[in-house]
């Protein structure tokens, strides 16, 4: 009786190693690391790592260890190596193409990483960093849209015979004809810019009013966001910092965690800056239909301009800054299309004036009333205006601005623009010295914590009470594992989660033994009793756990941040818990008391 | 060794004690529920909005001086208070007018005046909306979790348990959040996140004493629903104080050795859990037997088909 078959006992011991191994890579410590990442996220080789690998030698500093990570090359020093000098030296020389950033990594024996290990992540608030929720402005994104369309519409419509106006206002585009006018043509005439729009007639019978379908509206956001997305993604590449996150959350949101930043100052103008260029001709006769002023910077007059933009933000596809003759410039390159544009525009206008408009959007927070609500302040200022001294094309460069505003210009024209604006809904920022803190308070709670339940267990269950602490020890480790395994941050809160389970992992323990010493005072044989302790106690404990783990699981589901982190160590621990102290006890227990003669069971 | 002797016969279920039980269930979900009407709780900056900051000072930290550099700055509205160390300050700020990266400039400022070994070590900027929107999470979690486990428990036992089970669940989420509305304590994200470990934990001390409580009904035949519910909770009553002793050394050594920003977490575990060993002795079972609950409720309807067969 009591016997657990070999190949039971084969599997707890499989399993138990394999925790093991898991959580084995916990245990290094970290070590000043380079992490180096291609820009546009292509796989490094064993070639490009030697080219780095020299690189950094050549600046005189000697890595620990190199080796490829997804991808990824990282430089391991020795610790107290000043990674400074070395970064540096690398972003002079690598800086325009790859990610470059100084991190800490794990000091694992090559076996280990090489066969995909690696220690738990750390969240934010025990690593230090910060975390922004962004929002996408929706409207805007239609808005650019629909003025796109504005434009084509007036550009198809010039031609046929009738028409009047074309206006936007809202959203909606409303086409006013007057009576000559072939409605069925001009409906016509519309479908060819887009068949998808929803035409309808308006009351007045002189006009046509035009929207976007709700399927347009919904996949014109879904690209807002996911084009804001990659835009985040380059930008936050620039940065230097080691495992950025953006990330989509809900339907109009984006999550920035940005571990190991420390003033969000910098990295805040760079996140939502929506700053932008766009190049119009000055209206000289200043009557030209859609024409409009425009101000100008400290320095420069304010003109009016016309409508037509030769080349905007989105058709620049590189810049750089720098120094021509002691003033900051920004050089620019436009793809194909603004290339074109702009080779017809200054073949066409050579010897008259041209501006550059720099446009940057800001939301402001307004108290009205006891409400804070808020609005946006867009700028539209003339930084420049020359007279066209030569046809050119796609290369050229631009001036008037600071070089602090020159340097930053050019990286977000580089990362590419915000398909729409994005604003700044919540924003936390988390020191190292509290980073460090929560991490040796978090531990110091599960140690304290688990020591007391060990101390308790073995006194009140002596024997059983020291098998149920070895299930506990395995528990934790089973946690540990799981969590580096899925690669789950562990948060406070997930500490927190932890130091719960512990308490409350017991429970299975306590109802089994209990039932035990019942079955015992009811007389039944010692091995019967262990027999009978663990079958019945399981319905209970199965019972117990499932709606716990409801708990949990709607915690997960419905909550957010520090929410989520308690959930996903509450949910691993009731899992391996009941891994631990049902199947891992009983393997124990039928090692040491199973199929021999006893006379009393030490519970 | 054993806490409590081996065969306890306390009759928690007596008319007396259920009584008192009941009255006590009642003041204290009475008095949650006026507190929490009339002085309602210490929202965190996660549901209001707001701004916080952790500040680390040098040396032990001159309050007064603080609020007065932050009162003068125009930042009327500010609460200054030490965060589990003297050298610590934690600022809190409703939602301000104008540009973040402004705001915390002109406060780092502020509080640097004078004394530039300062370190901030958090900094939180939570908009009104956010927060709202947290809020409604977090009810919708709590009333989702227990439907969830109402329909849980239908489907293991039946719906007389059920509704035993949810009223000491809601019965414990009321007096722990009206806890933290009596004593004013600061109630975060975190706090959501206890009560519904509470609910969790209350509940599993409740499933364990109701699966006895079934397995008593059958085994104890003959015997009213009261005598075998109660010689199953005093059956359960080791199991149930011990894990209870085991879960509260755990949280003492969170509460303080954790730090102070989980602090208010592990309170709120510490009041659920002592409620809830409560309310799983007393208000599960009592609702259960005010429904009339008896064996043959848990007795599954007899679907054999061959029974019809003899009938003429």
């Amino acid at each position: 009786m009591n016997k657990y078959p070999v190949w039971l006992n084969c599997l707890v011991f499989v399993i138990l190693i394999a925790g093991c191994l898991l959580a084995l890579p916990n245990i290094y410590v970290s070590v000043p690391a380079v992490q180096i990442a291609d820009n546009n996220a292509v796989a490094y080789d064993e070639a490009r790592l030697e080219e780095y690998v020299e690189a950094v030698q050549k600046a005189g500093a000697v890595p620990e260890a190199a080796y490829l990570q997804d991808g990824r090359v990282v430089l391991r020093f020795e610790t107290g190596t000043d990674l400074t000098p070395i970064g540096e030296s690398l972003k002079a020389r690598y800086g325009r193409t790859a990610n470059i950033a100084q991190t800490l990594a794990p000091k694992l024996p090559t076996w280990m990483r090489e066969a995909g290990l690696g220690p738990m992540s750390l969240g934010l608030d025990l690593r230090g960093g910060v975390y922004v929720l962004l929002e996408v402005d929706m409207n805007s994104a239609i808005d650019t849209r629909m003025a796109i369309y504005q434009d084509s519409l007036i550009d198809s419509l010039r031609e046929a015979e009738g028409l009047h106006r074309v206006e936007l206002n809202n959203q909606v585009i409303r086409v006013r004809l007057n009576a000559r006018a072939d409605l069925e043509e001009t409906r016509e005439i519309i479908k060819r810019v887009d068949p998808d729009l929803v035409i309808a007639d308006s009351t007045d019978g002189e006009s046509l009013t035009v929207r976007m379908s709700d399927l347009q509206i919904k996949a014109r956001e879904d690209f807002a966001v996911d084009q804001n997305i990659t835009t985040l993604r380059n930008r936050v590449n620039q940065l230097g910092v080691a495992e950025p996150l953006v990330q989509r959350q809900g339907v109009d949101r984006i999550v920035v965690q940005l571990p190991g930043v420390q003033d969000p100052n910098e990295i805040n103008k760079i996140l939502t800056a929506t700053a932008t260029l766009e190049f119009r001709m000055v209206d000289q006769s200043g009557t030209e239909p859609g024409s409009r002023r425009y101000v100008g910077r400290p320095g420069q007059n304010a003109q009016v301009l016309k409508r037509k933009i030769i080349a905007s933000g989105d058709q620049i596809v590189d810049a750089s800054a720098g120094f021509s003759e002691g003033r900051p410039i920004v050089s620019i390159s436009l793809d194909s299309a603004g290339g074109e544009s702009m080779l017809k525009t200054t073949m066409e206008y050579l010897g008259k004036p041209m501006s550059t408009v720099f446009i940057e959007t800001r939301r402001e927070a307004v108290r009205r009333g006891d409400e804070l609500e808020y609005r946006d302040v867009k700028t539209e200022e003339i930084i420049s205006t020359a007279t066209i001294q030569g046809v050119f094309k796609s290369r050229f460069q631009i001036s008037g601005l600071n070089p602090g505003e020159a340097h930053d210009l050019a990286l977000l024209l580089r990362a590419g623009a915000l398909a729409a604006p994005v604003f700044k809904i919540d924003e936390r920022t988390i020191g190292p010295s509290l980073g460090q803190d929560n991490i040796d308070r978090g531990f110091n709670a599960i140690k304290i914590g688990f020591l007391a339940v060990i101390f308790f267990m073995a006194i009140y269950y002596r024997a059983f009470g020291l098998i149920a602490n070895i299930a506990l020890f395995s528990n934790l480790i089973f946690i540990v594992a799981m969590l580096s395994l899925l690669q789950a941050s562990l948060t406070l809160p997930g500490i927190a989660g932890i130091v719960l389970t512990v308490g409350m992992a017991v429970d299975a323990n306590v109802l089994i033994f209990e039932r035990i010493r019942e079955e015992l005072s009811a007389g039944a044989s010692p091995q019967a009793a262990i027999h009978s302790g663990y079958e019945k106690a399981f319905s209970s404990i199965a019972d117990a756990n499932i709606t716990t783990l409801i708990a949990a699981i709607v915690l997960f589901g419905l909550g957010t941040g520090p929410i989520k982190g308690f959930a996903i160590t509450l949910m691993l621990g009731i899992i391996t818990s009941m891994f631990t102290s049902i199947v891992g006890t009983r393997a124990i227990v039928n090692l040491i008391f199973g199929g021999r003669k006893l006379t009393s069971v030490p519970v | 060794m054993r806490l409590i002797k081996e065969k306890t016969n306390i009759d928690f279920l007596g008319s007396t004690r259920r009584k008192f039980a009941l009255a006590l269930s009642a003041v204290l979900v009475i008095a949650s529920l006026v507190s929490l009407a009339t002085r309602g709780l210490e929202f965190g900056i996660d549901f209001t909005g707001g701004i916080l900051l952790e500040v680390g000072y040098g040396e032990s930290a001159d309050l007064v001086k603080i609020r007065g550099d932050l009162t003068s700055a125009g930042y009327a509205g500010a609460q200054v208070q030490r965060f589990g160390a003297e050298e610590v300050v934690l600022v809190r700020l409703p939602p301000q007018e104008g540009d973040v990266d402004q705001i915390r400039a002109r406060l780092q400022q502020v509080l640097h005046a004078g004394d530039q070994s300062i370190v901030l070590r958090r900094v939180e900027f939570v908009s009104p909306q956010v927060g709202s929107e947290l809020a409604e999470s977090g009810a919708l979690a709590l009333v989702f979790a227990l439907m969830l486990i109402f329909i849980y428990v239908m489907i293991r036992f039946q719906w007389k348990f059920s509704a035993g089970a949810v009223t000491a669940l809601a019965h414990d989420a009321i007096v722990t959040v009206g806890f933290f509305s009596i004593f004013g304590l600061p109630f975060d994200l975190t706090v959501v996140a206890a009560v519904l470990a509470v609910i969790g934990y209350s509940l599993n001390d409740t499933v364990v004493a109701f699966d006895r409580i079934r397995e008593n009904f059958f085994s104890l035949r003959g015997m009213t629903a009261t005598e075998s519910m109660n010689i199953s909770i005093n059956e359960m009553l080791a199991r149930t104080i011990i894990t209870g002793v085991t879960t509260l050394l755990v949280l003492a050594a969170l509460l303080f050795l954790g730090g102070e920003s989980i602090a208010p977490f592990s309170i709120a575990l510490i009041v659920g859990i002592v409620v809830g060993t409560y309310s799983s002795i007393y208000t599960a079972s009592a609702t259960a037997l005010a429904l009339n609950v008896n064996a043959q409720d848990l007795i599954e309807p007899i679907k054999d088909a061959s029974l019809h067969d003899d009938l003429p």
